[in-house]
């Protein structure tokens, strides 16, 4: 297995992309800071005995009036501004992963079933995905953040955010996945294989997961890359709104929207530093989607 | 007769970024105005490539290297773009494989008759629209006049072949390239088309190259024939001629295979092995590797075109013909 | 075409209806309708009186039929905050919403159609590879911080544009304030119109190149160039116009992610449009408000959508005929 990866023609052209090899290496870099970040980070943004308010909108340490001790300064709590971020960006790939982990699990079920049985309920729900679809995703996991946080109140909410966030931007992307699946196990059941497999009498069950599974692993790969950038986006999207992770656990989203109306008095650096680190680890993401989708060339459903 | 086209030592080659791919070697042949040219082979040979190299439409990043192209007495290699697209679709026209892909679907088959005579004639656009009415008389479409403002999906292939027809038609050019232009329809279908092609090669005087894999198309259509192996010229004559004696192996091989030849055979005899492929063309002989009668000589040296027995035609084949080696 | 648009209405009807019942359930579970009319210092039998004349009692169903014709009539609730009907207090916000919208579409259509088809005619071009590089980078900010960005260095800093607000406003036709006839009014335009198609710019020049590229490569474009037509026409009218078509059905699409940007947007510059207006009614917990704008942004879409499916048609001769058989 690892031989053939090797020898791979993946592998070929990654090695002769420099982009999409830069990419990764950030890409690792930004995953290991944020699963190490409580190793790593100055201070503990979430321990209040560190946080001194004396310290507030300290500037970074280039800066006139910064201090070595924050080296991008803080924010207005007094909380370093680079410890924050570290915490915020796994904060934000977490919930990122999660959602995307639910919404191809979601998605990858009902898109093989509905491509391979095509039952009433199926039908349903690709219907369902085509409507949700239609209204973009991103609308849709507004709407619910902002009906969840009706329903459980501001402060379960907020205790709550990071299942419920997983919850909503899974729910909001699955037809995505579905879609995708389901065009491919259109596909792939049209191939003399599945029907030499379903005379042999194999199991639908068996030809669906031994048989057609694997074959539409590279079109799911490719859009799990992008939807981990999308769900990231969706989720600073909805912290900036305010129906994201609270500012006491901060994620990247909600870092940029706690600093944004010190800009006006000249505290940059509180909304700058964690935009750009989002900006860098969505651009990663995409940059090594784009590769993915040339170098797999998978048939793409297109459109939305 | 005078040359209405001839193509001396044509070399069209691909870069790649590894190197150059030959896909047309050294092809030479001519054309009196009026006559029908096959151009035979399988696919791969460098027949389309040889076609469309004419009126220089070859795809990225393929392009002519060396050789000459006259046309009408004109040197066609070293037109400017805009001399030559005066040319294509007015004095040269080309006829395309697959009816149901050549024809723009969103824009009405009146659209697509008419701007090939606005872009090559001075006349308005009404003069245009009866042109195309006559011309979609001559290919015996029914009711012309309403078809002006249908879309192409409205059409069976055939007739949309016919519509394809009929726009390189409409010019009046002296030079038709047809390349597999009944492959993708239904055999009742291709019948008729290649007795379109020929009555109104015939009566218009037009000049005709036919691209086909198929030598029953050809041998009911073609004076002259030319069968292309790894992009060179094989074997080259009148088609009878060459059908009824063919003197290269490969030839023969193709012609073994056709199901009227098998005679009482259960099975039809193929050739051996497949059409090499750009990146891995034999030394020598292209086709050596496939051949029965193959000699050691074969895979060392390349035979020129050289006379045979049968009158007028010519053959590359050290062992048929009197094509005589360097080294022996 | 007939039957395909029937089809489409009855979706439609299904979508709104189902909109409809999340809305309507929302209320019912979470809203407070005596209050949203009275405030909160009324005596408690005072309350059951009114609960009573609004027919709190009844079964949920006749509620929710109800609700469903109210909301067919034009009734979408009362906003607690505004003290006012909440279709009124949305209605009264929607030209600031539409007015932004219309100018960052113009932005839009004018940058990334030259753009895209310009990168699909010369894919390897320096120009090309700077557009869809860049397009790559525009993806991946999120709307909102190109919108700081943007009020930080051009406001805050150089004090070029303004950063709040629309700016002095002009009543036209007696219900339309606009922005877009007074200077005032366009420079507090300009930032937050270009923030909201700081994203969809880029989208829209990946898939114009990406569909143009592909109609370049069909055999009706190599036959275009057989029959010696001008370069330009092959470009405009062959491939372009076969580009349109998927660009639109994208484009209905890309409404509702439009509808989710001019939500961020409004928010960063105080702009007071339907999108601000519904984050500050989930923020002051004014149900009726927000389940007023759910239900009007799924009307707005299905018209939208189904607008989008006739356009389709029209430019589309494969459904306009197979309809008119």
């Amino acid at each position: 297995m690892w031989k053939k990866f090797l020898a791979s023609h993946f592998l070929w052209s990654f090695k002769r992309d420099w982009v999409a090899m830069a990419s990764a290496a950030v890409l690792v870099l930004l995953l290991l800071a944020s699963l190490l970040a409580p190793v790593i980070a100055p201070h503990n943004p979430y321990d209040g005995t560190n946080v001194d308010i004396m310290e507030a909108e300290t500037p970074p340490v280039w800066m006139e009036g910064g201090t070595s001790k924050f080296i991008l300064g803080t924010d207005a709590q007094g909380r370093g501004i680079l410890s924050a971020m570290l915490y915020g960006m796994r904060t934000s790939l977490m919930i990122g992963l999660g959602a995307v982990f639910l919404q191809a699990f979601m998605g990858i079920l009902i898109g093989l079933f509905s491509g391979y049985s095509g039952g009433k309920l199926e039908a349903f729900l690709m219907r369902l995905a085509d409507v949700q679809l239609s209204f973009s995703t991103l609308l849709v996991a507004i709407f619910v953040g902002a009906i969840f946080q009706m329903v459980f109140g501001v402060a379960s909410y907020e205790q709550m955010a990071v299942p419920l966030l997983i919850v909503i931007i899974g729910f909001a992307e699955w037809p995505q996945y579905a879609r995708t699946v389901r065009a491919s196990v259109l596909a792939e059941k049209k191939k003399e294989y599945v029907e030499a497999a379903r005379v042999i009498g194999l199991p639908a069950r068996r030809i669906m997961l031994r048989h057609i599974l694997p074959n539409t692993l590279s079109p799911v790969l490719v859009i799990s890359t992008v939807q981990v950038a999308n769900a990231i986006m969706s989720e600073a999207a909805l912290s900036f709104l305010g129906f994201g992770m609270p500012v006491t656990r901060p994620s990247l989203g909600s870092l940029i929207k706690s600093g944004f109306e010190f800009i006006f008095s000249g505290s940059w650096w509180i909304t700058v530093f964690p935009g750009i680190l989002l900006v860098v680890l969505i651009l990663v993401i995409n940059l090594l989607g784009d590769f993915m989708r040339e170098a797999l060339n998978p048939k793409l459903y297109k459109g939305a | 007769m005078a040359a209405l086209l001839t193509v001396n030592n044509l070399n069209v080659v691909f870069s790649m970024r590894f190197g150059d791919l030959r896909a047309v070697n050294d092809v030479s042949f001519s054309l009196e105005s009026g006559q029908r040219l096959g151009l035979v082979g399988e696919s791969g040979a460098g027949k389309s490539v040889t076609g469309f190299s004419i009126i220089n439409l070859i795809s990225r990043p393929g392009r002519i290297a060396s050789g000459s192209i006259t046309f009408e007495g004109r040197e066609l290699t070293t037109l400017s773009p805009e001399e030559m697209r005066k040319l294509r679709g007015d004095r040269i026209s080309m006829i395309f494989q697959d009816p149901m892909m050549t024809l723009n679907p969103v824009l009405t088959l009146g659209a697509q008759m008419t701007e090939t005579l606005l872009a090559h004639e001075n006349i308005t656009r009404r003069q245009a629209e009866e042109r195309a009415v006559e011309t979609l008389k001559k290919v015996y479409i029914p009711s012309p006049d309403r078809r002006l403002g249908q879309y192409p999906h409205e059409l069976s292939g055939g007739m949309r072949q016919r519509i394809i027809i009929a726009i390189a038609l409409l010019t009046n050019p002296s030079l038709i390239i047809a390349d597999e232009p009944t492959t993708a329809l239904d055999v009742t279908i291709q019948a008729e088309i290649l007795d379109l092609l020929y009555e109104l090669t015939v009566n218009e005087r037009m000049g005709l190259i036919l691209i086909t894999h198929d030598l029953a198309v050809v041998s009911q259509v073609t004076e002259r024939i030319a069968v292309m192996y790894g992009g060179r010229i094989v074997e080259t004559g009148p088609t009878m001629a060459v059908i009824d004696n063919p003197s290269h192996p490969y030839t023969r091989g193709l012609i073994g295979a056709l199901p009227e030849s098998a005679g009482g055979q259960r099975r039809l005899n193929q050739i051996q092995g497949a059409m090499p492929s750009l990146y891995h063309m034999p030394s020598g002989c292209a086709f050596h590797p496939r051949c029965p009668l193959a000699m050691d000589v074969c895979a060392k040296e390349t035979p020129k075109l050289c006379e045979t027995g049968e009158r007028g035609t010519l053959t590359a084949c050290f062992k048929t013909a009197a094509c005589e080696a360097a080294s022996l | 075409m007939f039957a395909f648009l029937i089809r489409r209405l009855v979706q439609a009807v299904l979508v709104m209806l189902i909109i409809s019942f999340i809305g309507f359930s929302l209320k019912h579970a979470f809203g407070d309708p005596v209050r949203d009319l009275v405030g909160v210092s009324v005596s408690k039998e005072e309350r059951d009186k009114i609960a009573e004349k609004l027919g709190l009692h009844d079964p949920v169903m006749v509620q929710y039929v109800r609700f469903l014709k109210n909301a067919l009539t034009g009734d979408l609730g009362y906003s607690y905050f505004f003290k006012k009907p909440a279709l009124d207090v949305i209605l009264s916000k929607a030209p600031a919403t539409l007015e932004l919208v219309f100018a960052a579409s113009l932005i839009i259509v004018f940058l990334s159609i030259p753009a895209g088809v310009y990168a699909a005619i010369r894919p390897r071009s320096f120009l090309s590879r700077l557009i869809m590089g860049s397009s790559i980078v525009g993806v991946s900010i999120p709307v909102f911080f190109t919108a700081i960005m943007m009020i930080y260095i051009f406001s805050v800093e150089l004090h070029w544009a303004p950063s709040f607000g629309r700016g002095e406003l002009v009543t036209l036709f007696g219900f339309w304030p606009s922005g877009l006839v007074t200077l005032d009014g366009l420079e507090h335009l300009i930032m937050p119109s270009i923030a909201l198609s700081s994203i969809m710019l880029p989208l829209f020049i990946r898939l114009i190149q990406a569909e143009m590229m592909e109609a370049l490569q069909s055999e009706y474009v190599k036959f275009a160039f057989a029959k010696g037509l001008k370069t330009f026409r092959i470009y405009m009218v062959h491939a372009f116009k076969n580009t349109l078509l998927p660009v639109i059905t994208v484009g209905g699409v890309q409404l509702g992610t439009m509808i989710a940007f001019t939500i961020l947007t409004e928010t960063v510059f105080n702009w007071q449009g339907m999108g601000a207006m519904f984050v500050e009614a989930v923020e002051r917990g004014d149900t009726s408000l927000l389940v007023a704008y759910l239900v009007f942004v799924g009307m707005v879409f299905i018209v939208v959508n189904t607008c989008v499916d006739l356009v389709y048609g029209l430019v589309n001769p494969m459904v306009r005929v197979a309809g008119r058989k």
